[in-house]
């Protein structure tokens, strides 16, 4: 059983690899995509270095270069491939499958992220050479429960965004779902500044929400700094919380939008 | 052909499946009301379907488009849950998908993929091996099997979008059967394809069928297909099967006649062709005339005596006119 699911997963990742390997050129583009942090860096930068907010212009550097790596590390597109495959009929050819669909998603996801770092790379060693100041070395605990809780990130982001995805069944635009959701993201996510710095009421209105764990939370836990207090055993607990109570509604979803499907055009 | 058993490996009875599909009239008043109040009407695509298959046959699955023939395949393989009625293969009901029965299945669509557009098929065909948990050694022999019979061995490194369509049709129906399938779902197999690539496609499931005894159900709008492959064929018409049974049987019952072509030395009058039975067409020396089954011996032989012959051939009415006489009247209640 654990041999079986460790070749498919072999299989899996590495033929994805080799596919997302073929869309190099677009892979830097999506890249790109993603640097709404380092400009909002600039901007706080700006800001911080002529009005005191507690935290200085490096402070910025820092929190928004993480920023960026954990948004890279946890970018989920898989509603717009499961729309596009409930509404051209092109999920049959994955129910026909003993394998849960979900699965070649999730390696796509993976394998793109292994694809993505060597540029991820280059440009955080670009960063730091035109700007020395804002390197630093975090602390082993503080990286490693980083990287643990944006792993975490990407899991119940991925979780939330299949469970939006099942809307694919009932609605042709399953995706204007995520747009929505999109927005109250980078709102809530401490995407915009870092989550310390908004209202308290906003905070606490954020913190009932799964938005802070998919940003805030693991670019905090990787900074450790005091500005930025993160709980990361709390945080761990919340993010197993919304990953399951999201897998649930996801698996419910999923068996009540097969009935629906009529595997349109195939 | 293979020998079929007695085992009924697909069973389906009073299969039905209606959808619910939005009701729009054209135009921006139509646009509006359906805004405003969305109307929706009940479309039947398969009405109370019954039939058995043992192991080991190859039916035909005909119809016109919309009679129902890709749904209730879509039914039979899992993907669409019906709406009435009770359909089992391999002991297996469909949409529960269960793992062993998506193991014992496939599905091949004409013109649907499966394979990854981007890389060389045998990328594919790694996955597929995996998830059909066909050890390394044992695929790397039936790929190179089945290549062989496909005649595609050397291009199964090639990206699958560089294939031509004849070349992917091919690749995908190693991909479908890599896993050894013993139900063979084909839903227009061959469409597009050029003659030869379809002579090839046939061959092969034919070679599949005999080689491994599998049960092929086939739907094709390519008469050839059917007329290759299968001596037994389904027969769909508005949702509803109209005939079940040997095709040569249904040949016979629809199209009761033969065709008797003669070319004349000269152009006779009308009344002395018509006494020799019904004509179909004149034109100048070349009659031709309709031939019961049953008087075909001895009419032949009249105009062979009576008339200046030059030539005479005895030919079937092409299968498509036949299945095209069945499907131009009203449904028939009929089956074998």
């Amino acid at each position: 059983m654990i041999g079986r699911a460790l070749r498919q997963a072999r299989a899996l990742l590495s033929v994805r690899y080799a596919e997302m390997l073929e869309y190099r050129a677009e892979l830097v583009l999506w890249m790109l995509a993603g640097s709404m942090p380092l400009i909002l860096m600039g901007v706080w930068m700006k800001v911080a270095a002529t009005r005191p907010l507690g935290l200085e212009p490096v402070d910025f550097a820092r929190y928004f270069l993480v920023l960026f790596l954990v948004r890279q590390a946890t970018v989920v597109w898989v509603i717009w491939e499961f729309q596009e495959k409930v509404l051209t009929g092109a999920l049959s050819q994955r129910l026909l499958q003993p394998i849960d669909p979900v699965w070649n998603e999730v390696a796509k996801h993976v394998a793109e992220r292994f694809a993505r770092l060597p540029f991820v790379v280059v440009l955080v060693a670009l960063f730091f050479a035109l700007y020395p100041d804002a390197r630093w070395v975090p602390h082993p605990w503080a990286l490693l429960s980083g990287l643990l809780l944006t792993i975490a990130a990407f899991a119940v982001r991925f979780a939330i965004q299949y469970t939006l995805s099942m809307m694919a069944f009932w609605t042709e635009r399953a995706g204007s779902l995520q747009s929505v959701w999109f927005h109250l993201y980078v709102l809530f996510s401490g995407m915009l500044a870092p989550l310390s710095m908004y209202p308290e009421s906003v905070r606490t209105f954020a913190e009932l929400t799964p938005f802070p764990y998919l940003v805030y939370v693991p670019v905090a836990a990787t900074l450790d700094h005091p500005a930025f207090p993160v709980d990361v055993p709390r945080a761990c607990a919340v993010m197993a919380a919304w990953g399951v109570a999201f897998v649930v509604l996801n698996r419910v979803l999923w068996r009540r939008g097969l009935r629906q499907y009529s595997g349109m055009g195939a | 052909m293979s020998a079929a058993s007695d085992e009924v490996v697909v069973h389906v009875a009073d299969l039905a499946k209606h959808y619910r599909v939005a009701d729009k009239q054209p135009g921006v008043v139509g646009t509006l009301r359906h805004f405003v109040r969305r109307k929706h009407r009940i479309i039947e695509a398969v009405r109370g379907v019954s039939f058995d298959i043992a192991r080991g046959e190859m039916v035909g699955f005909l119809g016109p488009n919309g009679a129902g023939k890709t749904t209730t395949l879509k039914m039979l393989t899992g993907l669409v849950h019906p709406t009435t009625g009770e359909a089992t293969v391999s002991g297996f009901v469909p949409f529960r998908r269960h793992a062993d029965f998506l193991r014992q299945i496939t599905l091949v669509m004409g013109q649907k993929q499966q394979l990854v557009w981007d890389l060389p098929a045998l990328d594919s065909l790694r996955i597929n091996a995996a998830v059909y948990d066909v050890p390394k050694a044992e695929a790397e022999q039936r790929i190179g099997a089945l290549a062989e019979m496909l005649s595609i061995t050397d291009i199964l490194t090639q990206p699958v979008r560089k294939l031509s369509l004849g070349q992917r049709m091919k690749a995908e129906l190693l991909a479908a059967l890599l896993h050894r399938p013993s139900v063979v779902f084909l839903d227009e197999p061959t469409l597009g394809l050029d003659v030869n690539a379809q002579t090839a496609v046939r061959a092969f499931l034919r070679d599949y069928n005999e080689r491994y005894g599998a049960t092929i159900l086939l739907t094709s709008h390519y008469m050839a297909d059917i007329t290759a492959l299968c001596e037994r064929v389904l027969l769909v018409h508005d949702g509803r099967l109209v005939y079940d049974g040997d095709l040569a049987a249904m040949v016979a019952r629809v199209a009761p006649h033969r065709e008797v072509e003669v070319e004349l030395e000269q152009p006779l009058p009308a009344e002395q062709l018509a006494a020799l039975g019904e004509i179909e067409r004149v034109d100048g020396c070349v009659v031709r005339w309709l031939v019961p089954h049953g008087a075909l011996t001895r009419t032949v032989a009249q105009i062979m005596q009576t008339l200046p012959v030059r030539d005479l051939r005895v030919t079937d009415p092409p299968i498509e006119e036949i299945i095209g006489r069945v499907f131009a009247g009203p449904a028939p209640e009929a089956r074998a």
